[in-house]
């Protein structure tokens, strides 16, 4: 028997089942609001989103493989482009290109071209601070430890911050190998 | 816009493997248990199993153990590919060769690990077929009815009927 092939972005998303983009977007501007209600501080709120994000990725990432039949990436590189064309086109309908590399190939930016969540999102003065999206830092982070690969996220130009695009900042800090859980004398 | 599931009957794609459900219908399959990338045991399910030696925590330790250790074996004897690491130095999830299956005369056990850790094996009737498409379809009941239930905390035993109830429907079509 052949191995399954991967399916490109594209072939999933078309798969899967949908819900309505502007009730996707909405309902997220309301855990935002929310969140900026209940906690006040909007450091506390970029936390957070990141938060939630984790909790989302350390699932989502099981979804991830069993759709999209992907295997393991050979190095970090393969990983970011995977990211940029599959996983977000998967779940968000949308893909990013992947530039700005680092030396060491150890760091990327992930350009979202469009982006889904700030569709009739504008910050009032006082949130100047927000990262709105962090919750996509989140879930990247969190859908990578599951893969073994610890890494940090974060966004460097956001729109909604009068940048000219969106740009996630991924830095892979290092691989954890797979290690024997159990004690010899247990 | 991909959201998580929205009706009740959801079916993972892909689709149940073609040519089960006929035939020899029963106790093909006579236990299956479900590791996570810590060892834990998330599920260990028993259909036809007569004889026992070990108390369960003890037998799933050493499923666990073995399975480790045959991996890294596997890796280690591999003559093709140049990513080996030492013996029992350990790998990354997904890393290097693995086997799939190996069969007695009075069991085959077959394996799957997804590169998220996730570790599903299938003890069976040693005439049952190549099993890796099965446990791709089981991979997928496990993200549909486990991982998307909002109710099962990651890393604990399952507990969730649904997963449970849609294991046994296919379970019994093995064959």
């Amino acid at each position: 028997m052949a191995p399954v092939a991967p399916r490109s972005g594209e072939a999933v998303f078309a798969s899967v089942e949908r819900v309505n983009a502007e009730l996707f977007t909405l309902t997220y501007g309301a855990i935002v609001r929310q969140l900026l209600t209940d906690l006040e501080e909007v450091e506390e709120v970029n936390k957070q989103l990141d938060q939630m994000g984790y909790n989302i990725g350390i699932r989502l990432i099981d979804e991830f493989l069993a759709k999209s039949n992907v295997s393991r990436c050979v190095d970090f590189k393969e990983t970011a482009e995977v990211i940029a064309k599959v996983g977000l086109k998967m779940f968000l309908g949308v893909t990013a290109s992947v530039t700005n590399w680092d030396a060491d190939g150890s760091s990327c930016s992930l350009i979202l071209e469009d982006n889904p969540l700030v569709d009739f999102v504008e910050l009032p003065d006082t949130c100047q601070g927000l990262y709105y999206c962090n919750i996509l830092n989140g879930v990247i982070r969190g859908a990578l430890e599951m893969v073994s690969m610890k890494t940090e996220v974060n966004w460097v130009r956001d729109m909604l911050r009068g940048d000219d695009t969106y740009e996630l900042r991924v830095k892979l800090l290092k691989q954890v190998p797979e290690e024997y859980p159990y004690k010899d004398d247990e | 816009m991909q959201f998580f599931g929205g009706s009740a009957e959801v079916n993972p794609s892909p689709l149940a493997p073609a040519g089960t459900g006929t035939g020899l219908l029963g106790n093909n399959t006579y236990m299956m248990y479900v590791f996570n990338r810590n060892g834990v045991c998330l599920l260990y399910r028993e259909w036809h199993r007569p004889l026992k030696t070990l108390d369960s925590q003890q037998d799933q330790k050493l499923m666990f153990g073995v399975l480790f250790s045959l991996k890294s074996f596997t890796t280690k004897m591999d003559p093709i590919s140049a990513e080996k690491g030492s013996l029992g130095v350990p790998l990354l999830p997904g890393q290097g060769c693995s086997f799939h299956s190996f069969r007695t005369n009075t069991y085959k056990l077959s394996f799957m690990e997804s590169p998220s850790g996730v570790k599903i094996i299938l003890v069976t009737h040693p005439k049952c077929g190549d099993l890796r498409e099965s446990l791709r379809y089981i991979y997928n009941i496990y993200v549909e009815y486990v991982m998307k239930n909002p109710l099962y905390a990651p890393g604990t035993a399952i507990k969730c009927e649904l997963f449970n109830t849609k294991l046994d429907q296919y379970i019994r079509t093995i064959v």
